[in-house]
Parts: structure tokens; C-alpha cells; sequence
């Protein structure tokens, strides 16, 4: 009855909301992002550099005049909240353009509503990878690298380092793994991997949060792998880092996935972390569009982020990305319905499908190396899959292999497409023909 | 004055087993019934029906479930993630692996599922109680948990854990839109919670409050405590189960394990404990508070920003809004520690005064 009572008042506060913000003409980007709770501190990073980077494009004019408008909602990582704040923001000041939860439990938790809602799902470096499938999943699209992809180049690089993939037989590498849905996305991958190329693969999955693995070390020592790769998330790469140290396993065995591989997670584990080594869709360093944020968004007092000094860091630099990405989309969306006009979500959907940001785009937009170039196609939402390795050095990553890197992509293909039917006969989806788009 | 039953006369047994006593409770509730079948439909957006009503139903039914194991038989229990998750995952499997399963069936043996992993894991508390009875319901969150994530089997080997909820169809008509959804949870809901006023109403729930006030003395009046608490644990098990299936089915579509993490049971039993324990009413209210207050208090921030016209850093809005929701829940249990049901009773008790003080 308390209940009912509220309506009214939510009610009129809905009705203020969508009546104060109609009239612009402005491209509206809603943004999921948290920055309380227990992932903040990537929340804040990377949320901050997608802002940063549209403030940067507003202040030089826009989208061939269109300024973007955003709007954050708290989702505090948690996927409830998170499809609270996807129906808010879906039709807010003129409808939604994409959205980037940063959260794999919100991207499944908005992952069907999106089909409906017609609005793209960006999932940027997680999130499902046979959503690459742009034939099942039209709506989806998780762009630069799957986690299939990256698992893929993970292998590569070993194999490398190890002086070939015939080289792999008989070598023993450990996974230790988040163990979730996450953790777990890359183990088919693995699996196909180790029967391929004939190495032992050692699964050891680490119940979330993961803040104690003294026992999953103890059975590393026994095991005496090659490598340990470490998929893990949030607390548990720090603490898989201070283990290794005190179990005396060298870190420059370590290779870890991409979320192991930020300034969060090696700083606190402090001298035990030198030397270690993860994947990342982002070589490290300094670039002029970093140089250009600085000026234009920071000089002015506009940026997003309270301590400067995480400009071009790990998650700023991703959020970047994400942000370059969509505002690439929204400009190709452009150049076919029209320039200077706000694109619908539809329009942006086709703009990410018809994504071409290559090394000379690049260089224009002042990233060069920063990102692998990326092109999609209706087949292929991902459009890259490329990764690279980097090197903390005790102070700052560096990139430790120059070009960018590209596991075995016509296995992990067929391995989507494969998934992607699964989903479609489960789900009853009838899969597209990409002869027939345009 | 609101609330004068004088005139108002009890002839018969029936009359007085009601649960609504007083005629205008009767018409009240039977106004929200009306506002929430007919009016609701009508006029509600898809925001609300699927960002606030159809959360808010399913955590409420879920608070009746956790209400009546611990509200009402006295068994503080935090394994309430692990049967939701029992209901969501078993009435996937059912719909998946039997041809032409009517999706009603599979959400009652989802719950009877649920029931039985119930009775088996409330087998401890017939030998232990208080708090040793809910650290040992922690092993159902993790035991259950564990199978789901370790036995590729329950989701269908599905690479990552994740399960599709398969749509809800009846009859040939498909409960797709948010509208339809919401109608679905509703009927549900409306004819669970009755059933659960009347089951506590009952002799089996008057011997679950016995257990619940005095076990000792309620087994010399001659209540079985394994048959009460046992039950009770069913029972409760069962409503988790169904609130769980709902909430994969009706709500989140595409649910992983990690959804029904010991999070998810802390987040049910603060709201049997702030919408008040013993009290079907109440599990609406708590779920109110702690479903939808955040997102109130989230709307109201951001409408305060654009009123004003001036947007507060990013961060800062989000801290507030956890600020204000923690200062609440201190200030609802300090006013009434018996939570809002008791509130909402007293209230009562005000209005049939007013505006006389005696």
C-alpha cells in the first residue's frame, strides 16, 4: 500500500525528467557506468575516459555539428540495477544510441531487451563471444577483441616464446580462472587448444572474490607448469601476484588476461608484481589525442577523472576506445543517412556494423598504435580480434610485443559460429543473410 | 475516524476468519487489486512494469518465502540465493529437456525442486538454531552454487554458465511484452501471497510460530518439531524456487550463476527484516524499500540536477544516493525496530483516533 502511495511521485518525477530534456538536438549517448562499490576504480577510469574523449569531440565542434549529450546512471555493478538504468535511459532525450554496460551480468541482462528495444550493445573486450556472429546477434557487438580471440593470442604468443607451436607438446600451462562466467567463457578455447597442439592444460578455477589462494599455489608448485595464465578479476589479481611471490613462481611466467592487466591491479601488490606480464587491446603509452585531452578537456577544467595523473592509464585509455569507436560509428552512420543530423539507434547499429577505423584514421584522430585498426562487417562484429602483450615494469606497462598480434582466427571462427547456432536454434532466432545487406 | 468499525458486526464463523476484518480494509485492498489488474495496465510505461513492478513482485514473493521460514517458524536462514537459483536453473532444464512442458507446471516442480533441496539442507536445523543454523544454511549458497557452475549438465553446457530463460507461453499466447510480463508475475504473486496468508493463518502455521516462540513448549502442547520446521523449510523453499524461476523467466532473461550469489540472500533477508518479520504485508514493504528506494532516490537525484541546472561531478550523486539509502534503513529500524509493518499498523491505529486523542 506504502508502495502504490509512491507511484504518483514517480511518476511526476519520470514525466519532469523526459519533458525538461526533449528539445535538443543532440546525439544522446546513456552511459551505465559505476563508480561506488566494489569495481570503482575501473568503473571511474573507464567511464571517465569515454567522457573525456566525447567532451574533446563537443569542444571541437561535434559530430559534423552534432554535439553528443550523455547521461550516467549508477549501476554498481550490479545487473539488476543495471537493467533499472537501461529502461530509464532508453528513451531519454530522444532515444538511446548504444550502450556500453562494462558488465558482463548487465550486457546478459539487457542482451535480449536490446534485440527488441532495437538499440546496439556495445561489449568492448568481454561479454559473449559468439556475439561476434552479427548474423544471430544484429544487435550486439563486441568490438576490437573477444575473449575467444584473446585466449587464441594467448596461446600464439606462448607458442612464441616457447620458439613455435610444435614447440607446445608435452608443456604444461595452468589456468587459474575466475570461477564464473567469466572465467570460464575461455575454456572451450583452451580445451580445443591443448588437444590441438598437444600440451597439458592444469584448470584451477578460484572461487570470486578470490583473496585467498594460498592452496591453488601450493598445487601450481606441485605441478611445476611453464606458464600460469591468470584470468582472473578485481582483488583476486593482486593477491594471485603477492602468492606467486611468496610460493617463490617467477612472474614473468605469468601471462594475465586483460582485466589483470591494469594499474588496479599490480599496484597493490607492489614489488611482487615486476616483471609480470598480461594481454591488452591498448599499447601503453603516450599519444597525441592523450596530449589533446590534456589541453582541451583538463586545461579547461572539464575532465572527468579527480586525479589527473590517470590520464592514459589502462581503463582510461579503454574508455577511450569505447568512446572513439562509437563516435567512428555515429560519424559512418552519417555519411550515409546524412550529414549533420541525429542518428537513430538503427542508423548507429548500421554504423557499427560498417565500422572502417584504420591506421590512417587513426593517425588522424591522433591514436596511432594506440588500438588495432577496426573493421566490421555483418558477419563479423568484432572486427579486429588483434591483442598485445605488455610488461609491468615495477612503474608502468610497456609493450613488449611491437606488432599487434592475431591468434589462429579462422579456429576461433568456426569455433562463434558454431556457438552462435546453438543460440539461435535454442533462442529460435532465424539467422540473417549477410548477401542481402546492404 | 478513518478506521471506525463500529456497526460493523461478525454473525457468523466466516465472517470472522476473514483476513480483512474491518470493511474498509476490505475495500482498500480490494482498490489496490483493481489499481494493480486494471488501472496499472493502462496507464504505466515499460519503465515502470520492467525496471520497478516486475522486480519489485518477485523480490516481494521471494521476502515471502525467506518470511515465512524465518518470520514465521524462526529460522534465520541465508541460503535463499542458492533456492531461487534451484528454481531458475530447474525450470529451465525442465522447459529445455521435456517437449511441450506448459511452463506453469514447470515453475511448480522448479519449486518443488526447490522444496526438496529445501528439506534436505533443513535437516540441520532440528538439532541446531539461532545463528549456528544460519552459518550452516551458508553451505546450501555455496553447495548449490557450486553444482550449478560445476555440472555443465544444468546449463546445458553452456561454455560459460550462462542459461537463455526459453519464453512464456500459455496456450499458444506468448508473455512477450512488458505489459503481458507484468500481468504473469502478478497473478503469480497475487495467488502465492494468498496462499501464504491463509498457510499462516492455519493450524501449520500456528504450530510454525509455536516453534518459532518456544520450541520446547511447543513440543510439549504436542507440535512435531521435525514435521514444523521441515515444512516450514518446504514451504519456503518453494516460494524461493517459483521467485527464482520468475526471476530468470519474466525479468532477466539471460541469468549466470553469479546472479544468486550470498549478495542475493542478504539483499532478501534485510528486506524480511525491515518490512518487518511475521508479516506477509511487510514482505511487500521491505521489498519496496530495498528495490526501490535506490532507484527513487537515483531518479530524484538526477531530476534535482536537471531542476537546478547544474550537474554534480560524476561520483558524487551515486555516493549521496548510498548515503541517504544506509541513513534510511538506521532511521526506519531506530522509529520501529519491528519494521514497516508495525509502522504501517500503528498508522493505523492513529488514523482510527484521529482526530480525537482518545
Amino acid at each position: 500500500m506504502k508502495f502504490t502511495k509512491r507511484i504518483p511521485v514517480l511518476l511526476a518525477a519520470l514525466a519532469a525528467l523526459s519533458a525538461g530534456a526533449a528539445l535538443a538536438q543532440e546525439q544522446f549517448i546513456p552511459l551505465l557506468s559505476y563508480r561506488v562499490g566494489p569495481y570503482a576504480a575501473g568503473g571511474t577510469g573507464f567511464f571517465g575516459g569515454i567522457i573525456d574523449y566525447m567532451t574533446l569531440v563537443n569542444a571541437n565542434g561535434g559530430i559534423n555539428g552534432v554535439k553528443l549529450k550523455w547521461e550516467e546512471c549508477e549501476t554498481e555493478y550490479n545487473p539488476s540495477r543495471g537493467v533499472e538504468c537501461y529502461e530509464r535511459l532508453k528513451k531519454n532525450n530522444g532515444g538511446a544510441s548504444l550502450f556500453e554496460p562494462l558488465s558482463t551480468g548487465i550486457a546478459y541482462g539487457i542482451l535480449d531487451r536490446v534485440a527488441v528495444d532495437k538499440i546496439p550493445l556495445t561489449t568492448l573486450g568481454y561479454g559473449r563471444a559468439d556475439s561476434a556472429d552479427g548474423r544471430v546477434f544484429p544487435y550486439v557487438f563486441p568490438l576490437v577483441t573477444t575473449y575467444w580471440d584473446q585466449a587464441a593470442g594467448m596461446i600464439k604468443y606462448l607458442a612464441e616464446k616457447e620458439g613455435g607451436l610444435d614447440k607446445l607438446r608435452g608443456k604444461k600451462i595452468v589456468d587459474l580462472y575466475h570461477d564464473s562466467a567469466y572465467g570460464k567463457e575461455p575454456l572451450p578455447v583452451f580445451d580445443a587448444f591443448a588437444k590441438l597442439y598437444g600440451f597439458e592444460l592444469i584448470k584451477i578455477p578460484v572461487a570470486p572474490p578470490g583473496n585467498d589462494q594460498q592452496s591453488h599455489w601450493l598445487q601450481i608448485r606441485q605441478a611445476k607448469p611453464d606458464w600460469v595464465i591468470l584470468w582472473g578479476f578485481g582483488v583476486m589479481n593482486p593477491t594471485a601476484l603477492k602468492t606467486a611471490q611468496r610460493n617463490g613462481y617467477p612472474r614473468d611466467k605469468i601471462l594475465g588476461v586483460w582485466w589483470a592487466g591494469s594499474e588496479e591491479d599490480v599496484i597493490p601488490a607492489g614489488e611482487g608484481a615486476k616483471g609480470y606480464i598480461s594481454m591488452t587491446f591498448n599499447t601503453p603509452g603516450n599519444y597525441p589525442l592523450l596530449d589533446e585531452i590534456r589541453k582541451k578537456v583538463y586545461g579547461a577544467g572539464k575532465g572527468n577523472m579527480e586525479d589527473k595523473t590517470r590520464i592514459g592509464s589502462v581503463y582510461h585509455m579503454r574508455g577511450i576506445t569505447a568512446a572513439i569507436l562509437t563516435v567512428e560509428a555515429i560519424r559512418k552512420a552519417q555519411e550515409k543517412y546524412g550529414k549533420g543530423k541525429v542518428m537513430t539507434s538503427e542508423q548507429v547499429r548500421w554504423g557499427l556494423e560498417n565500422l572502417d577505423v584504420n591506421d590512417a584514421r587513426l593517425k588522424t584522430l591522433g591514436a596511432l598504435g594506440m588500438m588495432p585498426p577496426v573493421k566490421t562487417s555483418c558477419l563479423d562484429h568484432e572486427g579486429s580480434g588483434a591483442v598485445k602483450v605488455q610488461l609491468w615494469d615495477g612503474a608502468k606497462w610497456k609493450a613488449i610485443t611491437p606488432n599487434w598480434v592475431y591468434g589462429d582466427k579462422d579456429f576461433i571462427r568456426k569455433m562463434v559460429e558454431e556457438s552462435a547456432a546453438k543460440y539461435a536454434a535454442e533462442k529460435k532466432i532465424t539467422p540473417r543473410d549477410c548477401a542481402k545487406e546492404g | 475516524m478513518f478506521y471506525r468499525e463500529a456497526g460493523q458486526f461478525k454473525a457468523t464463523y466466516a465472517e470472522d476468519n476473514r483476513i480483512f476484518t474491518i470493511r474498509q480494509d476490505r475495500i482498500g485492498f480490494a482498490l489496490i487489486l483493481a489499481a494493480a489488474f486494471v488501472l496499472l495496465p493502462l496507464i504505466a510505461t515499460h519503465y515502470i512494469f520492467e525496471a520497478i513492478l516486475i522486480p519489485f513482485l518477485i523480490f516481494s514473493l521471494a521476502a515471502i518465502g525467506l518470511n515465512i521460514l524465518t518470520g514465521y517458524a524462526g529460522q534465520v536462514s541465508l541460503g535463499t540465493g542458492a533456492f531461487m537459483a534451484v528454481g531458475a536453473f530447474g525450470a529451465y532444464n525442465l522447459m529445455l529437456r521435456i517437449d511441450g512442458m506448459p511452463i506453469l507446471l514447470a515453475f511448480i516442480l522448479a519449486g518443488l525442486c526447490a522444496a526438496a533441496v529445501g528439506i534436505v539442507f533443513g535437516l540441520p536445523s532440528l538439532r541446531i538454531r539461532g545463528f549456528y543454523l544460519a552459518a550452516s544454511t551458508l553451505a546450501t549458497q555455496f553447495f548449490i552454487i557450486w553444482c550449478v557452475t560445476k555440472i555443465p549438465w544444468i546449463t546445458n553446457h553452456s561454455a560459460s554458465g550462462v542459461i537463455n530463460a526459453q519464453k512464456i507461453e500459455i496456450l499458444g499466447f506468448a508473455f512477450d511484452t512488458p505489459v503481458t510480463k507484468y500481468i504473469f508475475v502478478l497473478v503469480i504473486v497475487s495467488v502465492m501471497a494468498l496462499l501464504a496468508k491463509n498457510l499462516v493463518r492455519s493450524n501449520i502455521g500456528r504450530s510454525w510460530m509455536a516453534i518459532r516462540d518456544m520450541d520446547m513448549a511447543a513440543e510439549v502442547i504436542g507440535i512435531r518439531p521435525m514435521y514444523a520446521k521441515l515444512t516450514a523449510f518446504a514451504v519456503s523453499s518453494f516460494y524461493c524456487g517459483v521467485a527464482g524461476a520468475l526471476f530468470a523467466f519474466a525479468y532477466l532473461g539471460s541469468v549466470e550463476p553469479e546472479a544468486f550469489l550470498l549478495d542475493l540472500s542478504f539483499r532478501i533477508l534485510f528486506m524480511v527484516i525491515i518490512g518487518g518479520l511475521g508479516s506477509i504485508l511487510g514482505s511487500f514493504f521491505g521489498a519496496a524499500f530495498i528495490v526501490l528506494l535506490p532507484v527513487f532516490l537515483s531518479i530524484s537525484v538526477s531530476f534535482i540536477e536537471s531542476e537546478v541546472g547544474h550537474t554534480l561531478p560524476s561520483g558524487i550523486g551515486s555516493s549521496i544516493e548510498l548515503m541517504v539509502f544506509g541513513a534510511l534503513i538506521i532511521f526506519f529500524l531506530i522509529v520501529e525496530p519491528q519494521g514497516l509493518a508495525r509502522l504501517w499498523q500503528i498508522g493505523k491505529e492513529k488514523l482510527r483516533l484521529w482526530p480525537f486523542p482518545h
